[in-house]
């Protein structure tokens, strides 16, 4: 049986893949999980490609190499699928979770033939309405989670609420507008 | 009671830097390891600690200052990586031979060039002869743990020499996990005060620090400190000891992982042991008689320890994260080999240098060692002793 979900974010420098990667290993945590959660680091500038990771079980995972294999992987930004193979070694029996108002079906065709689930959410008009700027890791973060089921999807909205109010805590006005952003991104995941 | 937590590496340190309180914190900024004084400067700012936080121009002074501060009898710490180790290169002689128990956080990380932020060991293992302990971490918990030990163990009357806390650049400094951390009370009272008997600003007995050494008097001083880095190892086990009565968590030289029977082994250091354990737990499901020994301590050498943990194998790997341009093998290679060379019955080694700059070590990699020590075995040819493995048009 497989006790453990490696997780792939493909985003760009300054997108907030590495902070969603984090957010979803505190979830997973406060959800009683062992968690990793790392960036891959190079010369970092805004707009370049960039790769984090997740791996979330339930024992201390012992291996520190970067994720080859995943389960899932989640795209931030969808021109990466011009310039990075980001379904490179996924498994079949995960999904890929791409950030863009395209349908699944417009995307495949750029996936190299994975045959996977492909799975899409509209980050940017969720975040507008919700947030009224552009932060596509929150969206993203919910789509994952709805996506994988790495922790239940109630819990997950439980604690990432006690989560925003503690990081939020100077900022009070934004608490709503997450939590909507999550809510709403949890239905709206198109799946093909 | 530890309360579960989940920290990156560099956070972990600065936790334990809080929980301690030092007196100084000297700092200059260089990546991976700036975040420990970012983190560090945020308890200064809430009043967590009342530690001087001094912000200097360069590592170099980074560490003077740190020097200054233990001089005059207080418990000074400070942070760095890569350049900014070698930066200090001077000066942490200077501290060791003054036997002013620094503590310094290392977050590990390649030498240029060409210029690279990632992990490897090559600016930890350049200090080896410069007189610091040096303790080595495989996850944050570990890190963690040897920071709440370190200030007892350099402090320590029958020691008292830096002593350099490192961790993995990037790969554990910035990976969040699971950690036990403990109480801030706990820890406190773990880590104890600092009370050197003599120190620089003393009013009763002033002391001079960093006189002349003359011929007729220098090499006095080098076999002390020599003896001191012999006594660290007795201080090392007991603070462990205590630690682990304290927080239950066991330490010592080294880890064995599934040693007892094994006939192949690796030795290895920093997170890359707990993938290669992975590895060795695969290889016993398939019947291969594989263990690893991680090594915490590079400083002082268990060179003793570690040949009586490898006597019974038939063949071993040592893995080596930092080149050393000996064109004969890395730096653990020279001291294993050298531990090992008066077993009566010894296994035959090799050194593979990988890992350099960052490039990842994967469960996959640590199998293929694992491999090249079943042949060796199988054909009794040890075939080259010193090769690279994961670059481009690997030796193997």
């Amino acid at each position: 049986m497989k006790t453990m979900t490696e997780i792939r974010w493909h985003g760009r420098g300054g997108q907030g893949a590495k902070t969603a990667s984090q957010l979803l290993a505190d979830a997973a945590f406060m959800a009683g999980k062992y968690v990793q959660s790392f960036p891959e680091y190079g010369p970092e500038r805004s707009g370049a490609p960039i790769t984090a990771y997740n791996r979330i079980s339930e024992e201390r995972c012992p291996i520190h190499s970067n994720i080859y294999e995943p389960d899932y992987v989640a795209v931030v930004d969808e021109t990466l699928l011009e310039s990075v193979d980001v379904t490179a070694g996924l498994s079949e029996s995960g999904a890929v979770v791409i950030n863009t108002a395209k349908s699944p079906e417009e995307l495949r065709p750029l996936l190299h033939g994975y045959a996977g689930r492909v799975c899409t959410i509209d980050a940017r008009s969720i975040s507008l309405k919700c947030l009224g700027a552009y932060f596509p890791n929150t969206p993203m973060l919910a789509a994952v989670v709805r996506v994988s089921g790495v922790v239940e999807a109630d819990e997950f909205l439980r604690e990432m609420e006690e989560s925003f109010r503690h990081k939020f805590a100077k900022k009070p006005q934004v608490i709503d507008g997450n939590l909507n952003c999550l809510r709403l991104a949890m239905d709206m995941v198109k799946e093909a | 009671m530890s309360i579960r937590e989940r920290l990156s590496g560099n956070e972990a340190i600065a936790t334990a830097m809080r929980q301690i309180n030092p007196d100084v914190f000297a700092m200059f900024p260089i990546t991976p390891s700036t975040e420990i004084p970012q983190y560090y400067a945020q308890y200064v700012a809430d009043g967590r600690v009342d530690t001087e936080f001094i912000c200097v121009e360069s590592e170099h002074s980074a560490l003077s200052a740190c020097l200054g501060a233990e001089a005059a009898g207080c418990r000074a710490v400070t942070a760095t990586s890569s350049a900014g180790l070698s930066y200090m290169n001077e000066v942490l002689y200077v501290a060791a031979s003054l036997r002013l128990p620094v503590v310094l956080a290392v977050s590990c990380r390649a030498l240029t060039g060409p210029i690279n932020i990632n992990h490897d060991y090559s600016d930890s293992l350049a200090e080896r002869d410069s007189g610091f302990i040096q303790l080595y971490a495989e996850n944050n918990q570990e890190v963690y743990d040897n920071y709440l030990m370190a200030h007892r163990i350099a402090e320590h009357p029958d020691v008292r020499l830096p002593l350099m806390v490192c961790e993995d650049g990037f790969i554990t400094s910035h990976a969040i996990e699971n950690i036990e951390l403990e109480e801030d009370a706990a820890v406190a009272a773990f880590a104890g005060q600092y009370c050197p008997e003599n120190y620089l600003l003393k009013k009763e007995n002033p002391l001079a620090v960093g006189p002349y050494g003359i011929s007729a008097y220098y090499m006095e001083a080098r076999v002390a400190q020599a003896n001191a880095m012999a006594n660290a190892k007795q201080v090392i086990l007991d603070v462990a000891a205590d630690f682990e009565k304290t927080f239950g968590r066991s330490y010592g030289f080294f880890e064995s992982y599934r040693m007892a029977d094994a006939e192949i082994a690796m030795l290895i250091m920093g997170s890359s042991a707990g993938t290669a354990k992975a590895a060795v737990d695969e290889l016993r499901n398939e019947g291969v008689k594989a263990g690893l020994i991680k090594l915490r301590v590079f400083r002082p050498f268990p060179g003793e320890e570690l040949a009586a943990a490898l006597k019974n194998c038939l063949a071993v790997a040592v893995m080596d994260k930092s080149e050393g341009f000996s064109a004969c093998g890395g730096p653990l290679f020279a001291e294993t080999a050298g531990a090992c060379f008066n077993l009566e019955k010894r296994p035959k080694m090799i050194d593979i240098v990988y890992g350099l700059g960052g490039r990842d070590f994967t469960v996959k990699a640590a199998k293929e060692v694992y491999a090249r020590l079943s042949d060796i075995v199988k054909t009794g040819e040890t075939g080259p002793v010193y090769s690279h493995m994961g670059q481009r048009g690997a030796d193997f």
